[in-house]
């Protein structure tokens, strides 16, 4: 497949307390505060996911995003699918890490979540929803300082061009301080969207 | 006793973020790993830190968990006997 041919088939973004489906309000919510608000979209829109409400705030807002976005568009849940992840933020998980921290401050008051360990770092998001939507596939995560549509752009193409991967999913989604950004689009074969850098871009910044 | 069984599922609720469990959905002789309510190791270091943290309990071996975690009348008998606060 040449890059020439590759489209946009879906995207999504979560942010200011809205879901928006390839430019559908799915779902708007008023609550002030992050955890609310994602817990509220979660069991509105119907996700069913074990380790949901075990992931940090990062992974929760990343894994939602992808969840619509896949959800709604793989043909054959439950198969293997050689879709490759690569997602990106400003942040990592540094709002997290904060929290993590302030557990272990203390010597005489250490008590360190295990579960820190496990549901924390950007590549857990990555691994989530691989283990849901079976993607045994490649997978990265980058830190950039912005929105960075150049990168993502060539980095889908090449994985698509030189066969390892038959679709992409590709991804901006940042947490820090409350602040919440998720913009999440599937490269494809199909799809009516041009997979350009100006669409991408164009996409991002239609929130 | 019966406090002291509430406490906990109240504890493991919130602290394992069991979010679509009530408490009175709860037994005190319901397992608490496998087909009860379905927690897993992570679960276990979180509980063992929880004895630590609230009860003042050590627990040296990992796999003395194993038992004390069986159910919430189990953990609740084993702390009434072992908690140092």
């Amino acid at each position: 497949m040449k890059a020439a041919q590759l489209k946009i088939k879906s995207h999504i973004h979560i942010v200011h307390n809205r879901i928006i489906w390839n430019n559908e309000l799915i779902y708007s919510g008023r609550e002030t505060d992050f955890p609310s608000f994602i817990k509220k979209a979660y069991k509105d829109i119907g996700t069913d996911y074990p380790k949901f409400f075990k992931m940090d705030n990062l992974s929760k807002l990343g894994f939602l995003a992808a969840d619509i976005l896949l959800g709604n568009t793989i043909r054959e849940p439950g198969r293997e699918h050689n879709i490759a992840l690569v997602f990106s933020n400003n942040a990592a998980s540094l709002d997290t890490d904060r929290k993590h921290q302030k557990s272990i401050q203390d010597k005489e008051n250490f008590f360190p979540s295990p579960a820190v360990f496990v549901y924390t770092l950007p590549n857990i998001v990555l691994g989530e929803i691989s283990i849901k939507h079976m993607l045994y596939s490649e997978n990265s995560f980058f830190i950039f300082s912005h929105f960075n549509a150049d990168y993502l752009y060539d980095y889908a193409n090449s994985l698509i061009e030189t066969g390892k991967a038959t679709e992409v999913l590709c991804g901006w989604v940042d947490y820090d301080h409350e602040d919440y950004e998720a913009f999440v689009y599937l490269v494809s074969a199909e799809g009516t969207t041009e997979h350009t850098k100006e669409e991408i871009l164009k996409l991002y910044r239609t929130k | 006793m019966s406090d002291l069984k509430q406490e906990l599922k109240e504890k493991i609720i919130t602290q394992l973020n069991l979010e679509d469990i009530a408490i009175e959905e709860i037994a005190d002789t319901d397992p608490l790993f496998g087909d009860g309510l379905g927690l897993d190791s992570i679960d276990a270091l979180e509980l063992i830190v929880m004895l630590d943290k609230d009860y003042g309990i050590k627990l040296t071996d990992p796999k003395e968990g194993k038992k004390i975690f069986e159910s919430i009348e189990v953990m609740a008998n084993y702390i009434s006997e072992h908690r140092t606060k």
